[in-house]
């Protein structure tokens, strides 16, 4: 038994640290990114290529004065941040990195990452709320309705995918994609229901849900900073806003996670069972896929313009929601007719 | 997409836009009383960086006072300094050689372009697409080194003096605008293909932010936003002034009036100003820069005298009364973005907050030319 719970411990500390150091050197990635989309070298003074940016970002914003204005209401003010953070390192508890290398399988872990999810939202409307800040609490609305409405197709969508797979645990959905990119449930064609044209669509809804629910550019009306100064972490100074921060990108590599094993076949390597690529155990393969996904995010981010708060909720409830519904449906269908 | 809604008066608040804002490029105040994120009503509130330009030209002789024009409309210099430097020679009779004339005519349009330039990065920063950005400010650093190379300064230009020019152009300098304009021709294209098909740009721009017609002649908008909304007028062609009656050139109209069509006039002027810096440089005469008999101090006999340009933003005019002193007895600045900005007021009632800042930026601020 303590062996159990130490191994658990042993587990738990290697995923947050595994946040950590992602959500830090995310930062540098999209920083070098961007400056490669805009003909630019990106962070290049501290250490090699910039890769002692991070570091040294992290100790500014820790040795910073933590500035609490006058008249926010504290406890929200100072809950919010971590809300923001606790419910990424929580959902990292479930993922399946390879067969082995999780922290607690769990029979319901898209469940929880969907709980914890819909907790990362209530961070937002918590330090609208506690900011007394006019913009930070439009953002936080925003926010708020952004949340409600691109939940419901990440779930449906999630749905479909659970009811071909017939488990809620991660471990089994990846499973089932084995044996190569033709078996990924990303293919319109799928042993349990036969011929599915819609699959490739849920793919590019959640998909889309994914960049809107983590915030990201073209869905970044939280924090649209030409509108709403910098949103709802306006009035957040040092580590308060280092969270946030921090917390946004535990949420892109949560979300690309959730996308790399509802579709892309999670650490299943894409050409058979031959390849163990680049150590034994798959995770290279897993973390392949992850990393791509996040490249597209960066990319859409420095690309694209944002939308705004009206068309982004009709793409969700006129467009989104309608044909994930569908494919929920035929889905349903199929599975009763093969 | 944005179908009006019934605001309620009762359920206001009112949201302090400025004057540190990231969307009003400068210390611009609007109060916006809003009803949810719709604009109930908007009052621009100006004076924060008022220096009191007018006043300092009563203080200063007509040469002192041309370093004061780089600062009104820190983008597009050249052409204030054009608009000061007629009024003063049509107030003082002085010729103008004609070669300066062209010079004049490259070095103001290299400015204009460079004005619309920032005008599309900031823009689009409005928008929330950060790259094009810095794709604008690399191809505006090559005006600025072109400029910097004849006027000495990359910002605040004093190119112009009364019938002439600071300092003549060299080969270099022509070298250098032909390989610009060959330069910024493909950059335009690419423009067109990225920032102007893109789809959400689209949806954001066509059909927001309208301005009709009526709006623009009630406040006397001008440039881009007049043409924007199918008024089709441009001091460089209504009221002819320098060797502009001497180039081919066309006037940009669009009738939307939305902030899409602003944008495609600005687009295409960028083109027309490259065309008429091609043309003034095959035309480009021999001679001297400067006239050779000027009197050494101006003091234009007393009277009452008027000149316009056509800066990047509209209609800069500038009307001067002399007493026959050295000192003007009263400098009027009438500068475009003033009255430009003043249609924001009424047309931005019952916009969401996002569309009314996609306006706002379609209406290109310069604010310490507002705020002089």
């Amino acid at each position: 038994m303590s062996l159990t719970l130490f191994n658990i411990l042993i587990a738990v500390i290697i995923a947050i640290s595994f946040v950590g150091l992602n959500a830090a050197y995310l930062v540098w990635c999209e920083r070098k990114g961007a400056g490669f989309y805009q003909r630019r070298p990106g962070p290049m003074e501290n250490g090699p290529w910039g890769l002692l940016q991070p570091p040294i970002d992290g100790v500014k914003l820790m040795t910073k004065q933590l500035l609490i204005p006058g008249g926010v209401d504290k406890a929200i003010f100072m809950v919010a941040p971590v809300l923001a953070m606790f419910p990424a390192l929580v959902s990292f508890v479930t993922i399946p990195f390879s067969e082995t290398i999780v922290a607690h399988p769990i029979n319901v872990g898209v469940l929880m990452i969907f709980a914890s999810a819909a907790l990362g939202g209530m961070s937002l409307l918590v330090a609208g709320w506690g900011s007394r800040n006019k913009y930070s609490m439009i953002s936080s609305v925003r926010a708020v309705s952004q949340t409600v409405a691109y939940e419901i197709p990440l779930l449906i969508t999630t749905i479909t995918v659970v009811m071909i797979s017939g488990s809620l645990n991660l471990n089994d959905i990846v499973e089932r994609q084995l044996g190569g990119i033709w078996n990924w449930n990303i293919w319109p064609f799928q042993e349990a229901v036969g011929y599915n044209l819609l699959m490739p669509v849920s793919f590019l809804i959640l998909f889309v849900c994914a960049v809107a629910e983590t915030n990201r550019a073209p869905f970044d009306l939280g924090e649209a900073e030409s509108e709403l100064v910098a949103g709802f972490h306006t009035e957040y100074s040092s580590m308060g806003f280092g969270l946030f921060f921090m917390g946004e990108y535990a949420n892109i590599v949560i979300g690309s996670c959730l996308i790399t094993i509802l579709f892309l076949g999670g650490w299943s390597c894409p050409i058979g069972d031959i390849g163990t690529f680049p150590f034994t155990d798959n995770v290279g393969w897993f973390l392949l896929k992850i990393y791509m996904i996040i490249f597209v995010f960066i990319w859409i981010r420095w690309t694209f313009p944002r939308t705004t708060i009206y068309g982004l909720l009709n793409l969700s409830w006129k467009y989104l929601i309608p044909i994930s519904l569908f494919n929920l449906l035929l889905t349903a269908g199929l599975l009763k007719v093969f | 997409m944005s179908e009006p809604i019934e605001l309620q008066q009762d359920e206001t608040f009112v949201l302090n836009l400025g004057p540190q804002h990231p969307a009003t490029h400068g210390v611009l105040r609007v109060k916006l009383t809003m009803d949810g994120e719709y604009i109930y009503n908007a009052e621009t509130v100006l004076g924060y960086i008022h220096r009191m330009h007018e006043k300092m030209a009563e203080n200063r002789t007509y040469p002192q006072y041309m370093p004061n024009m780089g600062r009104l409309d820190y983008l597009s210099a050249l052409s204030f300094n054009h608009g000061y430097a007629l009024v003063v020679e049509r107030a003082a009779a002085i010729e103008v050689p004609e070669r300066a004339e062209y010079i004049r005519v490259i070095t103001v349009e290299l400015n204009r372009i460079s004005s619309h330039l920032v005008w599309l990065g900031a823009f689009v920063l409005d928008l929330g697409g950060f790259t094009p950005l810095m794709y604008c400010f690399d191809d505006r650093e090559q005006i600025l080194d072109l400029l910097e190379s004849v006027t000495g300064s990359r910002l605040t230009y004093c190119y112009f003096r009364f019938g002439g020019l600071y300092n003549d152009i060299d080969e270099t300098f022509i070298a250098g605008t032909k390989s610009f304009i060959k330069r910024m021709r493909k950059e335009l294209k690419m423009y067109a293909k990225l920032v102007t098909g893109n789809v959400i740009l689209m949806k954001r721009l066509k059909g927001h932010g309208r301005v009709d017609r009526d709006m623009c002649l009630r406040y006397g908008a001008t440039g881009p936003v007049a043409r924007g909304s199918g008024i089709n007028y441009d001091v460089r062609r209504n009221e002819p002034y320098s060797v502009y009656p001497e180039l081919d050139f066309e006037v940009p109209v669009y009738d939307d009036g939305d902030s899409f069509a602003r944008y495609l006039v600005r687009m295409d002027e960028m083109e027309q100003s490259l065309r008429i810096i091609e043309q003034a440089l095959e035309k480009l005469p021999d001679g001297p820069v400067n006239p050779e008999k000027k009197p050494k101090l101006i003091k234009p006999p007393p009277g009452d005298y008027y000149a316009a340009v056509e800066t990047a933003r509209g209609n800069f005019g500038i009307r001067l009364v002399s007493d026959g002193t050295k000192n003007a007895y009263r400098l009027k600045l009438r500068s475009p973005t003033y009255s430009n900005m003043h249609l924001f007021d009424e047309a931005c009632r019952g916009m969401l907050l996002a569309d009314a800042l996609a306006f706002m930026g379609s209406l290109d601020l310069v604010i310490p030319e507002m705020d002089r």
